[in-house]
């Protein structure tokens, strides 16, 4: 007989001692690759990494996507969610398709959105039933650098966008509808309600959405890759060039501590700016 | 067929603790109803006795054997939850015999029994039916079927009928009381309706803040309140009490003498329906008239204290009014002013 | 009498204004659907004509309804093999986070005790984690174990994705099922992992399928360890990233169309609980 004490321990173990052995150890030993060189200290994987000529390319298109991308996602999410809970009628089918996206890879994202964007896709098509073009034109050249980001936030945007909405969506949903009713009896009008009422007790789910969707355009990866091959570097396509072209997993982990540190930078940021106080707490 | 036996529990959450010391006998085939306000410990003391939680002191026995630390399955008691807790994905039927089917009883005797059970609750026409199918008297109804189908030695019932409208709740008390008087079954019952604990009870223990406060029969706990507290918790509206004033070979109250025990201080008690108009009473100007059909209630202000009469309706009464009534020698009851106990007069 | 003739006015104005906004509205979200399956639409296109339309110029918006490229595609050296690795992988993912996650979710859904804050904030730390980095320490790891290349040990990295959420999910599905019926059961006979096994799995059963769901999409879909963590052993998604450049267009979108199905069909048999259960284990 199991004392009643010990059950619920016994019941965390195994997922405790899953997450401390692939989770917590693991990045440890991401820090620990990083600054030591045959199990010395040293500094030099960082240097590597900084006078690699693909380094500073690549920090500045990881944030840049970023930046581009996650408040078009959210403003996006916000306006989907508000136009979805008012629907009356098929509001089930609507978010099943909203959410289609959920399910597909960056990988297949990135493959389904070549398939338009590419020199022989459908965009040239239709751009040549309009008579915009004549023949077949490139869009992704490797030297067109605002062309090959239009592309990934395209892409990123239609692929991941889900998710934000999906959060907002059930947040939405928690918040009853009294506020806003009594917003309106006291005589706001629908624009004042959503900002006066909705967005500050949205704040929870707002605050989830964005450390979720940040860390993830972080990892912005396989999109790049398919759309625009090497041409556009990102943090973590560097990361996986250095650990498997080149084998040299130090500083592999070097830009992995490097998407660590800013992931962690945004996440407490967000926790920050976008607390709920406990006394405003319902 | 047991008895219950409840010696020294005693039961705390961190610093607080919600029974100091509980002592009880209830007898076998008694009604035993636990009445008291929320918080006041009753359902705790009900699920120690079940076995869904364990007293940190002090032990339980049921039919003469030590049940302190056996889970509920080895008790012999069933119990009926204040949600009824019918499981939503079985039928009537399996929910009824899921306790049967538990202690692996023959087919033909699960049947009979739940057809039984299901027939003294008057649900046969339900078997087959899912919970969300059914209105909330008819889930209490199954829940009860279940809880007697296991025909245990002990019965629990935690607030039964709390979550029904008023009168599903008047018509399933009279039909509880008539099916557990036929079954006998020891039956601890949880309450804090009073006027429930009255109707159903063998004896009601009272319980305040932890403690039982007195355990009797309905009439007595009514008549004769054993501390202050019960007299103003039982009977609607609750007993009237005024401070009394020691004098010469009795008690000064409200401007009135009256003979009383001796003791330290005391506070008087009268219940509003022991009030008869007389020459002789308390004076006291009526401030709200609020007519019940065979009575009404009359509060007035005496001696500077909210003071309650039920009186014929047929007698005239108006506001601003003063009336004079005297208590009824037999019904006066003094209290302790420190300890609120009851003093003999 | 001017003041009711205003009122009735300023009341009729917005009537007509809130039909437009109406419309307006409806066709916003007519355009927003269009946005999402279009595209879905068109690799379809893709998939479902020959390899010379495929790779020619001008497309046609309706497919010439070939299986040329999707067979071009299953014979390429090394498809089916991957293939049948993403599933093994997904399936063993989906078992494993729903193993280790379900009793915890217990857990946190049935118990207070002391350190339940201190594992509720190690799960949700993981959201702050670029988790496929993991791969990285973890191919040395495996290395050493012996698990470097196997499909067992890709599934060991990806349900460290997977396991958080279905911690969160199974918490709150648990939680969604009253704790008076398992004590009811108790009184009725049954042991605490009777309770569990014959009251709250069958309620408890069409969620937890839904959560394993989302472990097998999570496995299915992820691609940086896939592609870390493999060589001969490739996953679906592992092959498509390693042979970008060399394989062709017919290959490149009949792999996307390969890769987008199941996860669509997975979806839709969980919808009902992407929000109640995702959504709200998320926050």
């Amino acid at each position: 007989m199991i004392s009643k004490r010990a059950l619920p321990y016994l019941l965390l173990l195994p997922a405790t001692v899953f997450l401390i052995v692939f989770f917590v150890l693991p990045f440890l030993q991401v820090a620990w690759y990083a600054v030591t060189d045959d199990g010395g200290f040293t500094l030099q994987h960082f240097e590597t990494m900084r006078q690699d000529w693909k380094f500073m390319p690549a920090l500045t298109n990881t944030f840049l996507l970023v930046i581009i991308i996650v408040p078009i996602q959210i403003a996006l999410s916000l306006g989907m969610a508000s136009l979805v809970t008012k629907m009356k009628t098929g509001r089930e089918l609507v978010l099943y398709i909203w959410t289609i996206p959920l399910g597909i890879s960056d990988l297949a994202a990135g493959l389904i959105w070549l398939s338009i964007l590419d020199q022989t896709g459908f965009m040239n098509s239709v751009l040549f039933h309009l008579g915009v073009v004549d023949q077949p034109v490139n869009h992704l050249l490797y030297n067109d650098y605002p062309a090959l980001i239009a592309a990934v936030v395209l892409a990123e945007v239609w692929r991941s966008t889900a998710i934000v909405l999906v959060v907002l969506v059930a947040g939405m949903g928690l918040i009853p509808k009294e506020y806003g009713e009594a917003a309106e009896v006291f005589g706001a009008s629908p624009w004042k309600r959503f900002i006066k009422v909705t967005l500050p007790l949205l704040r929870p789910s707002l605050q989830t959405a964005l450390i979720l969707r940040t860390i993830l355009a972080f990892e912005v990866f396989a999109v790049a890759v398919a759309l625009t091959g090497t041409n556009l570097p990102v943090l973590m396509s560097e990361t996986f060039h250095w650990q498997f072209d080149l084998q040299d997993r130090h500083v592999a982990s070097a830009y992995a501590l490097v998407l660590l540190a800013v992931s962690i930078a945004f996440t407490l940021v967000y926790l920050r700016v976008l607390r709920v106080r406990e006394e405003e707490r319902a | 067929m047991a008895t219950i036996s409840i010696k020294g529990v005693q039961k705390s959450y961190g610093t607080f603790t919600a029974l100091h010391g509980i002592d009880l006998e209830i007898a076998d085939q008694e009604f035993l109803v636990l009445l008291g306000a929320s918080g006041c410990g009753k359902t705790t003391l009900l699920r120690i006795v079940a076995g869904l939680n364990s007293p940190s002191r002090g032990s339980v026995k049921i039919g003469g054997n030590e049940v302190t630390h056996l889970p509920p399955r080895s008790r012999g008691i069933s119990m009926v939850f204040q949600n009824y807790a019918v499981f939503p994905h079985l039928t009537v039927f399996e929910n009824i015999a899921f306790g049967l089917r538990m202690q692996k009883l023959e087919k033909a005797e699960v049947e009979r029994r739940v057809r039984r059970c299901a027939g003294l609750m008057h649900i046969e026409g339900l078997l087959e039916r899912y919970s969300g199918q059914l209105s909330g008297g008819q889930r209490q109804r199954v829940a009860v079927a279940r809880a007697l189908a296991m025909e245990p030695s002990v019965l629990l019932m935690d607030e039964p009928l709390s979550n029904l409208d008023a009168l599903l709740r008047l018509e399933m008390r009279a039909e509880l009381k008539s099916v557990l008087q036929e079954s006998r079954t020891t039956t601890v019952y949880v309450t804090h309706d009073q006027v429930e604990a009255m109707s159903l009870a063998d004896r009601i223990a009272v319980m305040h803040g932890g403690h039982i406060v007195q355990v009797a029969t309905p009439i007595e706990v009514y008549r004769n309140p054993a501390t202050r507290f019960v007299g103003g918790f039982i009977g609607s509206p609750p007993m009237n009490f005024l401070p009394a004033e020691a004098v010469e070979g009795g008690w000064q109250v409200a401007g009135k003498r009256y003979e009383g025990p001796r003791a330290d201080g005391l506070e008087f008690g009268i219940r509003p329906e022991d009030l008869e108009p007389a020459e002789a009473g308390f004076a006291g100007e009526v401030r709200v008239i609020e007519p019940l059909g065979a009575h009404q209630l009359v509060t007035m202000n005496v001696a500077g204290q909210l003071f309650r009469a039920v009186l014929d309706s047929d007698r005239r009464v108006s506001l601003g009014e003063t009336l004079t009534l005297a208590p009824r020698p037999d019904r006066v009851r003094w209290f302790d002013t420190a300890s609120g106990l009851a003093v003999a007069a | 009498m001017s003041a009711v003739t205003e009122t009735e006015a300023a009341a009729f104005v917005p009537a007509d204004a809130r039909r437009a906004g109406r419309m307006l509205n409806a066709a916003i979200i007519i355009l927003l659907c269009v946005w999402v399956l279009l595209p879905i639409y068109l690799v379809l296109v893709n998939a479902l004509s020959d390899p010379q339309t495929v790779t020619g110029w001008p497309k046609h918006f309706v497919p010439t309804f070939d299986l040329g490229s999707l067979s071009f595609f299953i014979s390429y050296a090394g498809v089916l093999k991957a293939l049948g690795n993403s599933v093994v992988v997904a399936v063993l993912t989906m078992v494993l986070s729903l193993g280790f996650g379900a009793p915890a979710g217990y857990a946190l859904a049935r118990f207070d005790f002391p350190g339940k804050g201190v594992f509720r904030l190690l799960v949700l730390m993981t959201r702050a984690f670029p988790l496929p980095l993991l791969a990285l320490p973890l191919a040395v790891m495996f290395i050493r174990t012996g698990l470097d290349d196997s499909l067992f040990g890709l599934a060991l990295v990806h349900t460290t994705l997977a396991l958080p959420f279905s911690v969160l999910i199974t918490a709150s599905l648990f939680s969604g099922i009253p704790f008076e019926l398992e004590e009811a059961a108790w009184t009725l006979g049954c042991t605490r992992l009777q309770a569990v096994r014959k009251v709250v799995l069958p309620l408890a059963l069409p969620g937890i399928a839904a959560s394993g769901v989302f472990a097998f999409v999570t496995s299915w879909n992820e691609v940086f360890a896939a592609a870390v963590l493999t060589i001969r052993n490739r996953t679906l998604t592992a092959f498509l990233i390693q042979s970008l450049d060399v394989s062709p267009l017919p290959l490149k979108f009949a792999g996307a169309a390969v890769l987008v199905l199941p996860a669509l069909i997975f979806l839709f048999a969980v919808r009902k609980y992407l929000f109640s259960l995702w959504g709200i284990a998320n926050r």
